[in-house]
């Protein structure tokens, strides 16, 4: 699909330039800093919107692209182009960083200018990443995007953001090293950092699998997997709000992201066959994250703790290498941005008025602030999976997939609507019903700014729970490719199918 | 017929208008709304009723509701005789509960919060009945579930009240992990969720079996099992039984709707709407006949104790689903449908009844505190009573025909049915005695509560006694239109069991080949045993009121059993909820997350400290460092670019 100007460049430069313009901006005009904000984002969010109408949903190959020599001597190229995995990525990130901006509109008190600076390169990087078809271009966004991450939980945090921020950096550090080693091997391997023409490229087993836990080594720790989750907690409960919504509605999910991009179609044959590990792996977190919400007292932390379990249901759909569970899983990602990240707005919206994350804090909030309390059980109920909601049609795809995968982890996975529905409800009940706690007596009702995006995400809560078909559209081609190339194995040396598949 | 779409979409128009408007805007009028929404669905209903009767039914999808790959699942309706005896039963019996509402909650803060959620209720409860297939059943079986949740945590500041709310949602859930499974298992044997399909290609997997951990189980057998784990949470059986006691929470109208004659009901309508898939499967049958025995003589038992006034009527609606499920098991789904309909106006009667007390004793539900109550309340106490000689199965009212029929089937039904039989009657003399000790307790004897309560005591206005009156009347002639061919043929008529031949088509009908003797003495008897639990309770209660103190104190430990619910609740607390719990927070916090990932994997804390320590005096130096790192990585990607080019 092309149309007349270059979307996706835009896209991802519209929020850079305008932050670093903003950065000309006067130290104690932080109105205009904040409605010029406003303005690029929502300008961004507006230009994204032709990705969503414009989508050719008839093919798996990369729409949108453009394609510029950048160093032509080395072979690196300026190659962006989203597909059915990323278009609805692409899409999230613009429509979080509005609601970003909305969130922290009162509760960002120091360096405002910074902060507006900073969430603007997070959104042009993370779109970055996820249009990026050029290893080179990927790598530079992809460590782009952790300075301002980083600068966000280290300066706008809570009282142990020093501690979370560097915990957040030495994870990723070592994460990405090991990723920039594997990007170094495979270079010198194909003499490309083209990523669609390495997914031709046919590896030795052997390799593949030295590559693909290099690969998993910075994945991972982004999802966050089971055992390398634990900087997440720290981070989400550490961060400024509107740093959680991102952390958590995108990105997390720039490592489901990797693994469907890289992981898979570059080492299928290690992929597949580490698929069981990947799948253990995913019960337990889903398992395990879910029993350790019961034992939270912070409200952030249990949601963080929460967002472990659900990206297990991520990474099981993914590996569980069949449409139902990859699509499920693809579609989990989205879902699990809006209802996470809709909840850790929620939690904003009472921090600015208690400065307190202790669930004992609270209690009998549904008497206090009614309209609040509604919104909180509509995404409590998203995130508890309940059918006609958004987190029904991804969690029952990816039960099913994993089913069909492997019984076992199916029936195990299961289990997380129980132990879901139980550490939620528990939240639920301990910060909404009872008496009404002194602390909350005289809170202030929930204002407009405040509503309008838990408003949008509850219309994509219903809007995917009744009708996902609009969004899963988007995926059938690119998953039944992927998986295509996977479970036939892209790297076999008889690529008599590469007239068909080649090229994108 | 398309007009069969507005059953469900009224009351959801009416959940949409209250929620949105309710706080603000139609404030004490939300009832109009929400009443007239399902005053429309009954109307619709009985179109729809008349459609079915002329042998016009339907199976439509509206729309595709999720495509993956080659799972593919619509949101769509089926209309036959089943569905249309469930949307009888649910419009007309939702009707009456939010006309009783306007008299029972007119004080309430809640007031347009409780419509809206009986409304979304009623189109939660219309959409679990009309789906035509199982992703959608699963989406009304969820739903209906929230509702429950919501409103008996209606009043969400007292704790108990929120527990239970939680409790009942949590405890489905248990059941809903195994149908949601079995589900997925429909999906994987026949390619399809559709009910139609599924049940046209249940017959030739009939045979086939799967391997579990090295054995070899039968695949129908597994799907039914499986499926049937929801009905056993959502109709409260055991052991899944414990949430419905405490759902008394919740306002008492929703009792009457939700926890008696509708939502519970959901697992003994799926398991006869699911009877192609259960009848291939003589042990899944089996075990639906017996968990329904079990269940009805064990909430019978605990029934007989408890002080509770709709603590035992709840008890006494988990001992009729079994009723219900015994005659599924069995396989006469149409009797346990009949049941489940004549049920509905006398278990929905005796909660309204029941809400009238509490509404004139201010709320007290310790029956020891009532007593007398017949002489300030006739209309309350002339209907209960009825109600209770219904659920009794005195002839001929509704509650005689419906168990009746359900004894007698299980009496032919071979393997278990003689037992279950056995079982069913003396849970029937337990019915008999609790309903009427809970009868003479209130309404007969000395008033025993507080002169202030005594002052106090009134008739409820007609906003809510005439819907008592119009149930007392399904309770007494529901039954009718089940008459059995040896009651109709003394008065000369052949067939007069319409309802067993309207349903045919969907459930099928067991012929049974018995002598009209042994028909007669099989009825007489439980017809003898109902009337000496009714004696039982009237020595113990009116004649010798010495007896239960007494017996209660020689039998001090089996009392004990039963006043405590043969201590299920501590028992799962013991054995589920607590372990959980100290799992979380010793093991997998503590130990795990705390020491042994921290500490194996990397040793952060104490690097990080160390770096913390060099970042406060350096301030961004970290940040730096971070850029020079990437810089670094950057500069030896070139590298090894230019190297190789070289």
């Amino acid at each position: 699909m092309e149309i007349g100007y270059p979307l996706l460049s835009t896209l991802i430069f519209l929020p850079i330039f305008g932050g670093l313009l903003m950065l000309l901006i006067g130290r104690n005009q932080e109105g205009v800093v904040k409605w010029a904000a406003l303005f690029f984002s929502t300008l961004n969010l507006v230009l994204s919107l032709p990705l969503f109408s414009e989508f050719d949903k008839s093919t798996y190959m990369m729409q949108f692209v453009e394609r510029k020599p950048w160093i032509p001597d080395w072979g690196i190229e300026y190659y962006v182009g989203v597909d059915g995995i990323s278009v609805l990525l692409v899409l999230l990130s613009t429509l979080i960083t509005v609601l970003c901006v909305l969130i922290s509109w009162n509760s960002i008190k120091t360096k405002v200018k910074e902060f507006y600076v900073a969430l603007l390169l997070i959104e042009g990087a993370m779109i970055g990443v996820f249009c990026s078809l050029d290893f080179f271009l990927f790598y530079i966004f992809w460590e782009a995007m952790l300075i301002p991450m980083y600068l966000m939980i280290g300066v706008w945090g809570g009282p142990r953001r020093v501690y979370a921020a560097i915990k957040f950096f030495l994870y990723t550090l070592v994460g990405s090293v090991l990723m920039l080693v594997g990007i170094v091997v495979l270079y010198l391997k194909a003499g490309t950092f083209n990523i669609l023409d390495l997914s031709q490229a046919s590896l030795p087993l052997n390799l593949q699998m030295w590559l693909f836990w290099a690969f998993f080594a910075a994945f991972a720790v982004k999802v966050p997997m089971f055992p390398v989750h634990t900087w997440l907690p720290d981070a989400h409960t550490e961060a400024p709000t509107a740093g959680s919504v991102v952390l958590a509605a995108i990105l997390i999910k720039m490592g489901a992201y990797g693994f469907l991009r890289f992981s898979l179609p570059l080492f299928p044959e290690a992929a597949k066959a580490m698929a069981p590990v990947m799948i253990g792996l995913s019960v337990v977190a889903i398992i395990y994250g879910g029993l350790v919400c019961f034992a939270q007292t912070d409200l952030k932390r249990l949601i963080a703790y929460s967002s472990v379990s659900h990206m297990g249901f991520v990474t099981l759909g993914i590996f569980a290498l069949n449409p139902q569970g990859m699509e499920g899983g693809i579609l989990y990602m989205i879902n699990h941005g809006i209802v996470t990240g809709a909840l850790f707005l929620c939690v904003g919206i009472v921090y600015d008025r208690t400065h307190s994350r202790e669930i004992a804090d609270y209690g009998g909030l549904a008497s206090v602030m009614p309209v609040y309390a509604g919104f909180f059980m509509l995404f409590t109920l998203a995130s508890i999976g309940l059918p006609g909601l958004n987190g029904f049609v991804s969690e029952f795809l990816v039960i099913l997939g994993g089913f069909k995968a492997k019984k076992l982890a199916g029936v195990l996975a299961a289990t997380g609507i129980i132990i879901g529905a139980g550490y939620m409800l528990w939240l639920y009940q301990r910060v909404f019903f009872t008496g009404v706690n002194d602390n909350i007596a005289r809170i202030e009702p929930m204002g407009l700014r405040e509503a309008l995006p838990l408003l949008l995400l509850s219309v994509f809560v219903f809007w995917i729970g009744v009708h996902p078909d609009t969004f899963l559209g988007f995926m059938h081609e690119s998953v039944n490719h992927l998986l295509e190339g996977v479970n036939y194995g892209a790297s076999d040396t008889m690529m008599a199918v590469k007239g068909l598949t080649g090229g994108y | 017929m398309q007009y069969y779409l507005l059953i469900p979409l009224l009351p959801l128009g009416a959940f949409l208008l209250n929620i949105m408007l309710g706080r603000r805007v139609i404030r004490r009028q939300a009832h109009w709304p929400s009443t007239l929404a399902v005053a429309g669905s009954l109307v619709v209903t009985v179109m729809v009723l008349l459609d079915v009767m002329s042998g016009r039914t339907l199976n439509e999808d509206l729309y595709v509701w999720i495509v993956s790959g080659n799972f593919k699942v619509s949101v769509g309706f089926m209309i036959d005789q089943l569905t249309a005896v469930m949307l009888v039963v649910v419009t007309s019996v939702s009707f009456l509960v939010h006309v009783y509402s306007i008299g029972y909650m007119q004080d309430d803060p809640g007031y347009y919060r409780f419509y809206a959620y009986l409304s979304l209720f009623t189109f939660s409860m219309l959409m679990l009945v009309t789906a035509n297939n199982f992703l959608q059943l699963y989406f009304g079986w969820e739903a209906v579930g929230l509702c429950s949740y919501l409103l008996i945590g209606f009043w969400y500041e007292k704790k108990s009240a929120s527990d239970a709310g939680k409790k009942a949602f949590i405890v489905n859930r248990f059941g809903d992990f195994g149908f949601g499974l079995g589900v997925i298992m429909v999906f994987l044997t026949f390619g399809t969720l559709d009910y139609v399909s599924v049940f046209n290609g249940a017959g030739g997997v009939a045979a086939q079996t799967v391997n579990i951990l090295g054995a070899d189980v039968n695949l129908i057998t597994l799907i039914a099992l499986l499926l049937f784990c929801g009905a056993v949470g959502k109709s409260a059986q055991v052991p899944l039984h414990v949430w419905l006691p405490d759902a008394m929470e919740g306002p008492t109208p929703v009792s009457a709707l939700i926890h008696a004659a509708t939502m519970v009901t959901a697992g003994v309508f799926m398991v006869a709407r699911l009877n192609p898939i259960f009848s291939l499967s003589p042990v899944a049958m089996d075990v639906v006949a017996v968990v329904g025995a079990v269940t009805a003589l064990f909430a019978a038992t605990i029934a007989l104790v408890q002080n509770d006034i709709k603590r035992v009527i709840a008890y006494s609606t988990i001992s009729q689903l079994g009723y219900m499920f015994i005659a599924c098991g069995v396989g006469a789904f149409g009797a346990g449908i009949f049941h489940l309909y004549t049920h509905a106006f006398f278990k929905a009667l005796l909660f309204l009844c029941a809400g009238s007390v509490m509404h004139a004793m201010g709320g007290e539900v310790d029956m020891q505190k009532m007593g007398g109550l017949k002489r300030y309340m006739p209309l309350t106490y002339w209907t209960m009573l009825i109600a209770s000689l219904s659920i009794s199965g005195i002839p001929p009212l509704a509650g005689f025909f419906s168990k009746d029929e359900i004894l007698w089937v299980a009496f032919n039904g071979g393997g278990v049915g003689r037992a279950v039989w056995a079982i069913g009657t003396l849970a029937a003399v337990l019915t008999a005695f609790y309903s009427f000790r809970l009868i003479y307790l209130t309404f007969h004897g000395e008033f025993r509560g507080t002169d202030e309560q005594r002052h106090h005591l009134h008739e409820s206005p007609a906003v809510m006694t005439v819907p008592l009156a119009v149930l007392c009347v399904g309770a007494v002639a529901a039954g009718w239109i089940g008459i059995p061919p040896i009651i109709s043929s003394v008065f000369g008529v052949e067939d007069a069991n319409w309802f067993a031949g309207f349903l045919k088509p969907v459930v099928g009908h067991p012929e049974i080949e018995a002598p009209h003797s042994t028909e007669a003495l099989v009825m007489g008897f439980s017809v003898a045993v109902a009337a000496v639990g009714i004696a039982v309770a009237w020595v113990f209660y009116i004649k010798n009121r010495e007896i239960p103190a007494v017996l209660a104190r020689r039998c001090g430990i089996l009392y004990r059993l039963l006043f405590n619910k043969y201590y299920v609740d501590e028992i799962y607390s013991a054995t589920v909820v607590r372990p959980a719990m100290l799992i979380a927070r010793y093991v997998l916090v503590g130990l795990s997350d705390g020491v042994i990932i921290e500490g194996v994997v990397n040793g952060v804390p104490a690097l990080i400290n160390r770096f913390g320590a060099r970042l406060r005096r350096l301030q961004s130096g970290l940040l730096q460092s971070y850029a020079a790192v990437m810089a670094l990585g950057l500069v030896l990607l070139m590298a090894v670019v230019v190297m190789v080019l070289k």
